[in-house]
Order: C-alpha cells, then sequence, then structure tokens
C-alpha cells in the first residue's frame, strides 16, 4: 500500500502554488489526512502533488471586526488551541475533529476542499453562515459555505483553484449554539450529525443534517420553528428529514432524527 | 488486582522486562531490518473471489521480477493431512494455480527496490478470468453440489462432526424447550504488526535464514522446509521481536514460500511486510460461527440437554499445520462450557466458502461456544421467569465435583465455577446497579447487567490435538538452562513471546529455583539456531510446557551445585544443601558465582565426581497428565443503552478469573485486559461484511473498526488460585481467556436492558444501526412475541 510515483512541491507562496496546479495532473494537498490514504491506497494518482500547507498567506488568522478571517492552511489543532472571541463554536468543533494526531495536521482549507459530506467543518460552516474564498487564476471569488459542496467528494472548487480562507461571521450577543454527532468510536466519522444556530440579534436560525449522502442539508421548517415558538415536534424533524435525506431506513432515520434533536437540545 | 507476593519468584508482580525496549522504540521487528541488496516483495492479488484463471500475462522483460506458481514447480502445495474420518482435503498453491477462491488470494509475487516499486510491478500483471459464481454464505455452501470450491470434492464441506451423548434420555425429562439462531460476523485478528518474513541465504552456514514474524519459529520451520523441499538443517528461522500473534502468525502462509524460495534461488535477501489493506481481505479469517441450539431444561432452569447444529465458514482452504479441523473440534467438544449436564447432540459443519481460509484467532472456538452457551443460558432464565444470574449459578458445575468429566467427554481438572461467579456478583455490585435501572437514567439511557461464565481448555496435550485429527501433535517441550561465568542463568526456550511477558516470567520460575535475580536471567527465544525444540506458542499452554520445562531443568542443576560448593567448603556433600539461592553447609556457604568461577575458570578446584554435564541442562516437559489444565472466569458488566442511538458503553466491567498458580499478577491481569479489548471488538465493533460477488466490503480501518483506548472501560479483575493437579506449581495457561466471554457478556447486558422493550440481539456485532434496528422493530409490533 504504497503511493505510485509522484513529483513534490512545496510552493513558497499563493501565485507559485496555482502555477503549479496549472500542469497535468497537478493536485494540491495541506495536511493530507484524506489525500495521504488516497494516494497510499492508489486511488488518487496525481503527476504533482502541490504541497500548499507551509504557505503564510494561508496560515493567518484575522479578526476582521464583524468576523474571523481563517486561512486555508489552518490546522484544527491551532482551532481548537486558540478560541476566538465570537466564534466559539469553531474550538468546540475543532476539539472533537477526529483524534489530536489529525488535528495536528489536517486543515480547514483541505476538509472544505475534499468535500467528505461526514467531516465537521461543511456542517459547521453552513450553519455558522461561512463564506468561502477561492483564489485562481482568475482572481478570488467568494462562494457561501452551504453552497460550497455540490454533492458528496465535490465542490465548485476548478482544477487551477484553492481555497484560500474562510469568513466566518461573529455570533450576536445571546446567539445559541448546538451541535452534535454520532461516531461509532472516537475519532471516526460520524454516522449522523446536526448543527443549530439561533442568532436573535442577528435574525439568523439555522439547522443543518451532516453525514448524509450529499451536502449539509437545511431544515429551514425546524429553525423557523425554534425561532418562533422555541421547539420543534419530533414530527416535524421527521418530516423534514425525509424531505432532505429520502429512503433512510427505520434505524438510519432514527439516528438521523436523534443527532437533530440533540443538536437542539444542546443549543 | 492482585498486590502480588514478595520476592521475584512465582507471584511476584514483577514489571516485565521485555517493556523497556518496545516503550523506548528500541524493538527489533522485522519491518525494521534492512539487510544489504535487500528486495521488498508485493504480490498482485485476486480481485473476484471465484473464478478460473485463462490466462495470465506479465510484461516483457519483467520476468525475473514477476514471478507466477509456474515458475516454481520446486515448491509443494500447502496441504494439511488430517486423520478425521470425513475430513476433505485442500491444496493450497503458494500462488494461485488455475483458480482463486477468495479475494486476496495471491497470484504473482513482484520483486522491487522498494515496496512501492513492486506494487507497480503488480499493477502491471494482466490476468483473465472465467469467473464463477461465489459461495459467501456457508449455509448455501453447505447444499451447493454444483459449485464447488474444489472441484475435486463432490460438495464444500470440509468435514461433518457429531456427537450424541444421552441427549434423547435427558431430552424427555424437560418442562422447558428454548429455542434461539446465534452468529458471529467474520473476523480479522488485526495483530499491531502484520505478517512479515525476510529470507536470506546465508553462505557462512550454507543455510537459508528466515526471519519471521511468527508464534511458532519450530513449527515454520519443518513446515517451509517441507513445502521447499529443503533438507530442514538447511533452513534456520528466527522470530524476531512480533507484534502479536493471536494464532494469525502460527501457520505456514503462501507468502512465506515465495519469499523463502526467491532467497533459494536468487541468493539474496527478499522480504515481504503485510500492509493493513491486504491484512483486513485476505486476512479475514476467523470467528464466524452459526448457532442452532435447543435447550431442554426443568421448570426451575435445569439444563438438562442440549441439541446443537454448529456451521463454521471455513473459507476458502484448510492451514497447515492446524488445519480446518481444529476450529470444529473445538466447538464441538467446548460448547458445553462449564455447566453439569447429561444430554448433549451436537452436528457440526465446517463449510468451505470464497473467503480466507479460517484460522485459529485468539480464543479458538471458545469465543463462538461461550457466545452461543452464555445467550441460551440467558434465554432460559427468561423462559422459566427466573434471574440470569440464578439459573448460571444453578447449573454450573460445581466444586465437589471436580475434577468432571463433562457431556463432551472434557475433563475438568480444578476450580471452584460457582464461586467465581459469586465473586463477579459481589464486586459488580448488583444491587446497586439495580437500583440504578429501577430509577432510570436521566438522560434517558437503559442500564443493563450481564454475566458469562466460562472455562478455558489450556496447555492441552497429544492426547487432545491427536483427537482433532492434527498433522502435528505437540509432545514435549524443551527447555535449556546454563548458569553462565559470573553466576547469570542463560534459559532457552522453542516457544515465542510476543507480548505473554514469557522473558519475565520464564525468569521469574527460574528464580524460584534457583534464586537468581531475575535481571541475571536472559531469556532466549524465538530461535530454531538457538533454541531446543518446541511447537510453539498457541493453545495457551507456553507457560505450562515451556514453564514446565524450564523449572524442571533448573531442578537439575542443583545437584551439580551441591557437589561442586560441597567440594569447595571442603564439606561432605550430603550434609550440603541448596538454599536460598547458595549451597550452604556446615562451613557457610558459597555462590552460585564462585561455582560457575570453579567450572569455568578456575577446573583445578572441581572435584574428580564432578557431573560432567556440567552447569548447563536440558530437559522435555510435558504434564502428568495432558488433557489440559482448565482456566475459568465469570465476567460481568453493567451497560447504559442508548435507545435513541443504539450506543452502548460500558460503565463496569468485572472479572474473576483463575488461572491455577499465578506466575506473575500483572502479566496475567495484562493478558486479560488485551484479550477482553479483543472481545469488545467482537462484541460490538468488528465485522468484514462480504456482497453476493464475496467482495468484502472493509479494505481500511475507516470501515473495518476495531476498539481504540477510549472504547475500552477500565477493567477490575480479581483472582481466585485452584491449583492444577496435572501441572508444575498447579499453574494453568490463561493467555486466551480474556477474548472468550465478552461478547456473551455484554450481549447478556444489552438484551437486559432491553428485555423491557422485548428486545433479544443474538448477532456480533451489535452495531448501533443494528440495535436501534432491533429497537424499531419491536416497537413496531404490537406486542412482545413469546420467548
Amino acid at each position: 500500500m504504497k503511493a505510485a510515483a509522484f513529483d513534490y512541491l512545496r510552493p513558497r507562496d499563493v501565485g507559485e502554488a496555482l502555477a503549479a496546479l496549472r500542469t497535468a495532473d497537478a493536485k494540491a494537498i495541506a495536511g493530507g489526512q484524506s489525500l495521504g490514504p488516497m494516494l497510499n491506497l492508489r486511488l488518487a494518482r496525481p503527476k504533482l502533488l502541490v504541497d500548499v500547507s507551509r504557505i503564510p498567506a494561508l496560515k493567518q488568522i484575522e479578526d476582521e471586526g464583524d468576523a474571523w478571517r481563517i486561512g486555508a492552511a489552518v490546522t484544527h489543532a491551532e482551532l481548537e488551541d486558540r478560541p476566538l472571541a465570537g466564534c466559539e463554536p469553531l474550538a468546540k468543533v475543532a476539539r472533537f475533529v477526529a483524534y489530536r494526531a489529525v488535528r495536528n495536521r489536517g486543515t480547514v482549507g483541505g476538509s472544505l476542499a475534499h468535500a467528505d459530506p461526514a467531516a465537521d467543518w461543511p456542517l459547521v460552516c453552513a450553519t455558522l453562515g461561512a463564506t468561502v474564498r477561492v483564489i485562481g487564476a482568475s482572481g478570488k471569488r467568494e462562494v457561501e459555505a452551504d453552497a460550497f459542496m455540490t454533492a458528496a467528494f465535490t465542490t465548485q472548487l476548478g482544477d487551477d483553484e484553492i481555497v484560500e480562507s474562510i469568513r466566518v461571521p461573529k455570533l450576536g450577543a445571546g446567539a445559541r449554539w448546538g451541535y452534535y454527532k454520532f461516531c461509532r468510536k472516537t475519532g471516526e466519522f460520524p454516522q449522523a450529525a446536526a448543527a443549530l444556530l439561533l442568532d436573535p440579534q442577528r435574525r439568523i436560525a439555522r439547522l443543518f443534517a451532516g453525514a448524509l449522502d450529499r451536502p449539509p442539508q437545511p431544515l429551514d421548517t425546524v429553525s423557523q420553528a425554534l425561532a418562533e415558538h422555541g421547539g420543534a415536534s419530533a414530527d416535524m424533524v421527521n418530516a423534514a428529514l425525509a424531505r432532505v435525506a429520502p429512503g433512510l431506513g427505520p434505524a438510519a432515520r432514527k439516528l438521523r432524527a436523534t443527532a437533530v434533536q440533540r443538536a437542539i437540545a444542546h443549543a | 488486582m492482585s498486590e502480588g507476593k514478595p520476592g521475584q519468584g512465582v507471584g511476584a508482580r514483577l514489571l516485565r522486562k521485555e517493556d523497556s525496549r518496545h516503550l523506548h522504540g528500541r524493538g527489533s521487528f522485522v519491518p525494521d531490518m534492512i539487510l544489504p541488496g535487500q528486495r521488498e516483495v508485493a504480490f498482485f492479488r485476486s480481485p473476484v473471489a471465484h473464478a478460473r484463471i485463462t490466462a495470465l500475462r506479465r510484461p516483457a522483460g519483467s520476468e525475473g521480477r514477476i514471478f507466477f506458481r509456474e515458475d516454481m514447480p520446486e515448491v509443494k502445495a500447502i496441504v494439511a493431512p488430517s486423520s478425521l474420518p470425513s475430513f476433505k482435503l485442500s491444496e493450497q498453491h503458494p500462488l494461485a494455480h488455475g483458480k482463486v477462491r477468495f479475494v486476496g488470494e495471491p497470484i504473482a509475487c513482484c520483486v522491487g527496490r522498494t515496496r512501492a516499486e513492486a506494487e507497480d510491478l503488480a499493477e502491471q500483471v494482466e490476468v483473465d478470468f472465467e469467473e464463477l459464481p461465489a459461495l459467501v454464505d456457508a449455509h448455501k455452501a453447505r447444499l451447493d453440489r454444483a459449485n464447488r470450491i474444489h472441484e475435486e470434492w463432490d460438495d464444500n464441506l470440509y468435514l461433518t462432526l457429531s456427537l450424541d451423548n444421552g441427549f434423547e434420555a435427558e431430552s424427555k425429562k424437560a418442562d422447558v424447550v428454548v429455542k434461539r439462531e446465534i452468529g458471529l460476523s467474520r473476523q480479522s485478528m488485526n495483530p499491531l504488526e502484520g505478517k512479515g518474513t525476510l529470507a536470506v541465504w546465508d553462505d557462512r552456514a550454507n543455510q537459508l535464514v528466515l526471519y519471521s514474524s511468527s508464534q511458532t519459529p519450530h513449527l515454520l520451520r519443518i513446515g517451509i522446509a517441507r513445502f521447499l523441499g529443503l533438507p530442514e538443517e538447511k533452513l534456520r528461522v528466527i522470530a524476531p521481536d512480533v507484534g502479536g500473534g493471536f494464532g494469525y502468525k502460527c501457520i505456514v502462509f503462501p507468502e512465506d514460500l515465495c519469499v523463502a524460495w526467491l532467497a533459494l534461488r536468487y541468493r539474496k535477501p527478499f522480504r515481504y511486510i503485510e500492509d493493513r489493506r491486504e491484512h483486513l481481505v485476505a486476512g479475514a479469517n476467523s470467528r464466524q460461527h452459526h448457532y442452532n441450539l435447543t435447550a431442554y431444561a426443568s421448570k426451575e432452569g435445569r439444563l438438562l440437554a442440549l441439541d446443537a447444529e454448529v456451521t463454521i465458514d471455513g473459507g476458502a482452504y484448510s492451514n497447515w499445520p492446524f488445519t480446518i479441523g481444529l476450529e470444529p473440534g473445538q466447538a464441538t467438544g467446548n460448547l458445553p462450557g462449564p455447566y453439569d449436564f447429561r444430554g448433549y447432540r451436537v452436528k457440526t459443519y465446517c463449510v468451505a466458502t470464497n473467503k480466507p481460509g479460517f484460522l485459529p484467532y485468539r480464543g479458538v472456538a471458545r469465543t463462538g461456544v461461550c457466545f452461543a452457551m452464555e445467550l441460551m443460558i440467558d434465554a432460559i432464565a427468561r423462559a422459566v421467569d427466573k434471574d440470569p444470574y440464578q439459573v448460571r449459578l444453578m447449573n454450573l458445575v460445581r466444586p465437589e465435583q471436580m475434577p468432571y468429566d463433562n457431556v463432551a467427554r472434557k475433563h475438568y481438572d480444578s476450580g471452584d465455577y460457582p464461586r467465581a461467579l459469586q465473586m463477579a456478583r459481589e464486586q459488580l455490585d448488583v444491587e446497586k446497579w439495580r437500583e440504578r435501572q429501577k430509577r432510570g437514567e436521566p438522560d434517558g439511557r437503559i442500564i443493563g447487567l450481564g454475566f458469562a461464565s466460562y472455562c478455558e481448555q489450556s496447555a492441552h496435550g497429544t492426547s487432545v490435538f491427536a483427537a482433532w485429527g492434527l498433522p502435528m501433535t505437540p509432545g514435549y517441550d524443551q527447555a535449556a538452562v546454563k548458569l553462565t561465568a559470573g553466576g547469570g542463568l542463560e534459559v532457552r526456550i522453542g516457544v515465542q513471546s510476543h507480548g505473554q511477558g514469557m522473558e519475565t516470567t520464564m525468569a521469574q520460575l527460574a528464580h524460584q529455583v534457583l534464586g537468581i535475580d531475575v535481571a541475571r536471567v536472559q531469556v532466549v527465544h524465538g530461535d530454531t539456531g538457538t533454541t531446543p525444540f518446541s511447537t510453539g506458542t498457541y493453545a495457551s499452554r507456553s507457560i505450562v510446557m515451556s514453564g514446565g520445562a524450564v523449572l524442571n531443568a533448573c531442578k537439575e542443576l542443583i545437584p551439580r551445585f551441591v557437589r561442586i560448593g560441597a567440594h569447595l567448603m571442603k564439606s561432605p556433600e550430603a550434609e550440603c544443601r541448596f538454599e536460598g539461592g547458595k549451597v550452604v553447609g556446615p562451613a557457610g556457604g558459597v555462590s552460585l558465582a564462585d561455582i560457575a568461577e570453579a567450572w569455568y575458570m578456575r577446573p583445578e578446584r572441581l572435584p574428580d565426581n564432578v557431573d560432567r554435564q556440567g552447569l548447563e541442562a536440558s530437559l522435555a516437559f510435558k504434564p502428568k497428565r495432558d488433557t489440559g489444565a482448565f482456566s475459568y472466569a465469570s465476567h460481568a458488566v453493567a451497560v447504559a443503552v442508548d435507545p435513541e442511538t443504539g450506543q452502548v458503553e460500558i460503565l463496569d466491567y468485572v472479572v474473576v478469573e483463575d488461572c491455577g498458580t499465578l506466575v506473575n499478577p500483572a502479566v496475567v491481569e495484562h493478558q486479560a485486559i488485551g484479550g477482553i479489548a479483543q472481545g469488545i471488538g467482537t462484541a460490538l465493533y468488528e465485522e468484514q461484511q462480504y456482497d453476493a460477488n464475496g467482495q468484502p466490503n472493509a479494505s481500511t480501518l475507516a470501515d473495518y473498526l476495531i476498539p481504540g483506548p477510549t472504547e475500552i472501560p477500565n477493567i477490575r479483575i480479581f483472582h481466585l488460585e485452584s491449583p492444577s493437579p496435572y501441572t508444575e506449581l498447579g499453574i494453568k495457561g490463561m493467555g486466551e481467556g480474556g477474548a472468550i466471554a465478552p461478547p456473551a457478556v455484554i450481549f447478556n447486558a444489552v438484551n437486559n436492558a432491553l428485555d423491557p422493550l422485548g428486545v433479544e440481539v443474538r448477532e456480533t456485532p451489535l452495531t448501533p444501526e443494528k440495535l436501534l434496528a432491533a429497537i424499531e422493530a419491536a416497537k413496531a409490533m404490537p406486542k412482545r412475541e413469546a420467548a
């Protein structure tokens, strides 16, 4: 289980990285926590690996006043160790991404770009209303986090683009955050997950179900009920889930409903 | 936990000597070894489960780097003869020959300067298949005569075993009949280190040297020599540090034969290291049993008779030397467990399927039979509306019945089985948990309590193995001991220690006899070139067999010490004795260092009648009776079941175990903990699933879950010590026991929790999805079904 031969480049800046990514069969790598195993299993066979994990511009965490801008190559561990005022959910979520050895290397941008539907950041960024800044030859563009993943393991990212940073808006006073994921064992990807943000000051109520076979799905009827009535019935949750994730068996349906209920209870 | 006896001898709780090198990362495993000119080997493996190979091609110029079966005609196929009457033999070639029979079967052997280069070559092999229907379900394969795994057979049955002892008469007396279907998933063993073999021709020794991650270097030597057609003295097998065995590493693998053949052919070092994907796919070879059981009991819950149909999914090939007969043999003989009943009828089918060939995994069949039997005991208790603990207690063999010959003709040597169960109940504090169970958890989870008891045949010898029909039966184990100049001791044993702590416990046994500081006892093992013969480390046998040999070999030296010591003190030999590590007599004492000095450096000081065998002794040992020393234990757990997620958390885990005389309580406890971790894997996590085409679903540890540190609870272990009447010092083996009871005890606890919901689960692993599905199904049922 050894990777097929590839060339490796560690560019000094984003420009050099983007130039390298325009060559045939080039692929960006950051922490390598998902791509590494795929290389070893020979499921991914790039000719060139462009390691963006040490580009200083991608490692910044900046306070923009009403939001935090987090560089794509910031690791889960860095977010775990540095709670960001107004974006406290990030550190709480980071603490339970896989296990520490993975968190030391894995990056936020890498996780979004890899687009595993069961990963934490796609769900959390969508729920927090984050924006993904993508950079490519034609410049920068901003994509809403809940639109960035288009299907399982598929994003809006072009072959010659990388994620530059993620902008996460700060929560308003009195905002409530609820997050629940069900993992069979510590460090595994969850089998069901849900995140809830109730931020009355900013008039935001967002609830997403994650760990589906598709991108995180909003459960708007439920989040509206929560915002307006402070509660949502089990039937309402089940109906919302049936709309976004049809065809589940009784056990899978139950597990997802439980994740939603618990995210609500934790908020 | 036992505090242990003072000193360094038997019963002392010493830290393990071997741990320092492992904790410092200074162990030396096959993957650590690099020899000049070494080549790495990778295998092209079958992507399909069942097919005829119609063509096999390699790129021009790759001869000498890519090998097929036809390139190594002198290597014989692995065939393990069995003397069991119905047994059919399988032929496993070092590389696929005409047909492939499971996904992952080696087809071509590829050689590169690096493993990656070897894998590049493996990608260039082309094969044409005529695909055949895959036989994935053992029940269907058993009845399928048209589609056969081994075409020379007339069906897909390796063998059928049956036994009937008093069934008809006993079953008639029953008031209650309880039927259950019980199953276990297919597992791989997942030692931290997989297979690994490095073969090199040693010109100086004129010998092939095989470094192999093996539990049984002497057996491997016999097997490899036999299948390679090499005189045995031309082969030396060295098992360096071995990262866990669990049964996976006590057989001859096709990969071993290929690597050995390459080294013989090209006189260069060749190495193969199994990776995790290969292990999960080509090594999913254990635990998969299915039981149809009918228990006949009195209305009080007394078990009178058991009727069993056992189906073992044997996979594609029978291994050498244990054969596929070991698993059904053990299942048939061990199913009755620690219980006293007199009617038993069993039929055991071992079926060939398109999966990797079944191998003996820690606990061997006993994890399955304990699971089946213990679930039945609880089912009987529910049927007669009694506490499963009470029903279990009433059925256990009682101490006054010992030694006890059970309904399957097993001879239980000693012990107080009910006491272990009673202690487990006390230590778990059942009343506290029952209270909490009644009160209900604030988070909505449901508490359940479970018990499981088993006995474990350990250190069984010639007569037992002969009955399983194996091509190899273990007999005497040898040990060689030598007092070194300076008064230390070398102990050479033919078994291999790979986690059992034998570098420590064997030193403790030597210390017990000779009083030499364990730091001065050097235990040498795992090398056919430097150790006396033993069949090796398996079947919880080493501390009894090899340990018995060490004790006796040490004793053999004592009269020789006394003769030399007496002469050095100028005292009559008859007035001297060996005591406290010295020869003492009327004129004082002589140390072993002085005796060694006289023998090695100052022969002028020796008496004329000195024993010419010197200060070394080699001795063979087997117990007085070889039917086995039976360890036993009761496990008790409290679990919390989350009915909203199907998650099971183990809140408390208690073990009361009896392995006879404890050599080192810490080693015993750590062996138990390791085994229990694996048992928890069986119970809750581990499963290789196959689709209808025989494709395994799990090829990485992301899909095949094994428990990690956070999934293993704090395990509380308590000891009883009932010495075996048949072994040296009454020691019993215990290496496998931990892995036997966890599925049984955890399922019983979950079933206890979910009894009010009408849920009873009986199939490993208990995944959250399975448990949720059972709960949802029960909710959908109008009323609970009668048991």
